[in-house]
């Protein structure tokens, strides 16, 4: 009794303090529920739960320059995506902070990435139950003009526990017209960064480092309309825990990503190029999985937004990958003859990603092997060609249309042996049509065809060929209705000519969601916001409710 | 656990109070499609309303959002003086087409990048696109959740409203 009151009292004061220093509080909530029916067809187990959750909650408490947040998690038991070690309730994340004459100080958990991640990057992608949040200090300052600090140590969470390493950070960045106050056009902005890991040795046969580092540089160069941006990153040497000499990596790693970007009013082009050679920097040596990895390599494909186009996506190899991507963005004017009234709006695209010559680099007693920079001969991981046309007619009726050719190596993205499916090259279409019936009301039809071959002869039967519709009744600013299938009406084996229907009606108030749907899924690989895992086949009823306040 | 509850029903009790006041923008820094980094409470609009939109290259509903203001920005800019704020949280696989995009698009906003979505976090913004109504005070007013056609016209109301009142 006692307790509780104090614990009332608390909170008065918590409320009088929110009042009086004009702090305010915000945050967000999100419930998954997720019943699983079973369904042999498909391989769709039934959970022994009947029902599985995730939901969390967000608070944040921010007055002036002071703020402190935390993040309630809860997993009863975790929806069959994410990983089991996802299991019951926590608090696993808090943090504290404060701003004082440019220097920013966070105690408790923080999320950070040091320029384009190829060193450190530590992110949440709730969608994807990925959150290697850091647990520990961190400090960022500004000094003076154009010069900015970062650093940090802490250790990185897995799941509801923390992984054994130990990280410590640096990060500079000078914008180097500001600071010298120079009136050039051209800009020039550099950065540099530091990481360190500290595990403990715990490997009775090798001497293993204790401490091991990765640096990187950056520059970024602007003009007018051109921007370059580089960045080049490496790694000393880690090997991981083996007892077995052959297995022991002593080689270094290393990255780079580079892109040249040029537009104006209706035009734009990027062009890319990146590399990695034996970069993964995990927060564990001996552990594998994406809850352990702390580096990002940036794939190098377009994200895509409708199913069938991302049926095969890119997965970025940080052992050893090279690659190139070039887009191109077009706005035919308005009041030609492809422009028509409202302009026409194109976007080319094109990726290439190979494996490196002999594979990543290996040295230990045995071996010796560093593969060359540059060689665009070697095993295909995946290319896209693609071009997407946006078009609205009239008042009325708006399309966007797609069409693609991807060739996805997925014996060696997959993990399968070689030979048991090779490599699979599909053309895809795709017409996305929506017509507006009066106001507020909105009906929008999707058509998606997939049309894949074996490029080689191999011991398994792929997928085969796929239709996807989708139709899509909306009547804003409050609801919606969808309906779609997916048939995998080309598959050699015919018992497995399934259809995947799904029904889902949504209701939307402000800055609340709520969702039902109900269906069948299947089994394969989902990408949100370029990262990639591996989806259950699941039959079953599906509600979500997001809200923020 | 009951303590816990109690102490939850207490902060939302608090948040809902201060919302009726309408929140202030919260102390984030992001960075300009130039490379500039700007605080987000620096922003304003000579006391007109703003609107802050959460976008992606690779979402959908966002662009067909954003498209569909741009052909009616001119009119609702020159009725009200409104200004829109466009966040990509584009993260550094496909920050570098936000550039292009943005400008073969014809988009009058202001652009700026929020890769590692840290004002995303902090404005409880959990799915794109999520757009805010910013009243002339800075404070945010309204706030919407998603996309689906017509949904500006709504919008529109809300900062017709504002100017009005």
């Amino acid at each position: 009794m006692k307790n509780k009151f104090l614990t009332f009292l608390f909170s008065i004061s918590c409320c009088n303090l929110i009042a009086q220093n004009n702090g305010q509080i915000t945050g967000d909530f999100s419930l998954n529920l997720q019943s699983y029916v079973e369904d042999a067809a498909i391989n769709a187990a039934a959970a022994d739960e009947v029902v599985l959750n995730n939901a969390f909650l967000n608070l944040t408490y921010s007055s002036n320059n002071f703020i402190i947040g935390l993040r309630y998690e809860s997993y009863l038991n975790a929806l069959l995506d994410y990983d089991s070690e996802f299991r019951g309730n926590g608090v696993p994340y808090r943090y504290a902070g404060y701003t004082i004459d440019g220097l920013e100080i966070t105690a408790g958990n923080f999320y950070e990435q040091f320029g384009s991640g190829l060193i450190f990057r530590s992110y949440e992608e709730k969608g994807l139950g990925i959150d290697n949040a850091m647990d520990g200090i961190r400090l960022k300052y500004k000094i003076g003009k154009g010069i900015s600090l970062k650093s940090f140590i802490g250790k990185s969470r897995t799941f509801f526990t923390y992984a054994e390493g130990i990280f410590r950070g640096i990060d500079a960045e000078i914008d180097i017209n500001e600071s010298f106050e120079l009136e050039n056009t051209t800009k020039y902005i550099l950065g540099g960064s530091f990481i360190s890991r500290y595990e403990q040795r715990t490997n009775p046969k090798f001497i293993i480092p204790q401490n091991v580092a990765a640096y990187a540089g950056r520059l970024n160069i602007l003009n007018g309309g051109w921007n370059y941006y580089g960045e080049f990153a490496y790694k000393i040497n880690d090997p991981i825990n083996s007892l077995q000499e052959n297995q022991m990596n002593y080689a270094s790693g290393s990255a780079f990503t580079n892109s040249l970007t040029y537009s104006q009013r209706g035009f734009g082009i990027t062009a890319e190029i990146h590399r990695a050679d034996n970069m993964l920097l995990l927060s564990e040596r001996e552990r594998t999985g994406k809850a352990y990895i702390m580096n990002y390599i940036p794939t190098l494909s377009k994200p895509h937004a409708y199913t069938l186009l991302a049926i095969y996506p890119c997965a970025t190899q940080a052992m050893g990958e090279l690659g190139v991507q070039l887009d191109i963005f077009y706005k035919i004017k308005k009041g030609t003859l492809l422009g028509g009234k409202y302009g026409t709006k194109v976007n080319f695209n094109f990726s290439r990603i190979n494996g490196l010559e002999g594979g990543y680099s290996m040295l230990n007693d045995n071996q010796d092997h560093s593969p060359d920079l540059f060689d665009f001969s070697q095993e295909l991981y995946y290319s896209d060609i693609n071009i997407e046309i946006n078009k609205k007619i009239n008042k009325n009726i708006r399309y966007n249309a797609v069409i693609a050719n991807q060739t996805y190596n997925k014996d060696f993205l997959e993990g399968k042996t070689p030979g048991e499916y090779g490599v699979l090259n599909s053309t895809i279409a795709v017409l996305d049509l929506s017509y507006r019936i009066k106001k507020g009301h909105t009906i929008r039809f999707e058509t998606q065809a997939l049309f894949s071959k074996q490029l080689e002869t191999a011991s398994k039967e792929a997928e085969g060929d796929w239709l996807m519709a989708l139709a899509e009744y909306t009547i804003s600013p409050n609801w919606f209705f969808a309906i779609q299938d997916m048939y995998n009406y080309g598959n050699e084996n015919e018992s497995k000519r399934l259809h995947y229907m799904n029904i889902n009606v949504g209701f939307l108030k402000g800055s609340t969601r709520f969702e039902i749907g109900y269906g069948k899924k299947r089994e394969g690989i989902f990408c949100v916001g370029g990262v990639c895992k591996l989806v259950p086949s699941s039959n079953g009823l599906n509600l979500s409710i997001t809200t923020s306040f | 656990m009951k303590k816990t509850i109690l102490f939850l029903t207490s902060i939302f009790f608090c948040a809902t109070l201060t919302l009726a006041q309408g929140k202030s923008l919260p102390n984030i820094d992001v960075k300009t499609l130039q490379g500039k980094t700007i605080n987000i409470q620096d922003l304003e609009n000579d006391g007109k309303p703003m609107v802050i939109s959460f976008w992606a290259t690779w979402c959908k509903p966002c662009k067909k959002e954003l498209n569909t203001i741009a052909e009616v920005y001119d009119d609702w800019q020159e009725e009200t003086g409104v200004k829109l704020i466009a966040i990509s949280i584009d993260d550094t696989r496909s920050m570098s087409k936000v550039a292009p995009y943005v400008n073969s698009s014809d988009w009058d906003y202001e652009v700026y990048l929020d890769s590692n979505s840290d004002l995303k976090r902090a404005m409880g913004v959990s799915t794109v696109p999520h757009t805010f109504l910013i009243n002339g005070e800075g404070k945010i007013v309204w706030n919407h959740k998603g996309y689906i056609d017509g949904d500006e016209e709504e919008l529109y109301e809300q900062i017709q409203h504002l100017v009005t009142k």
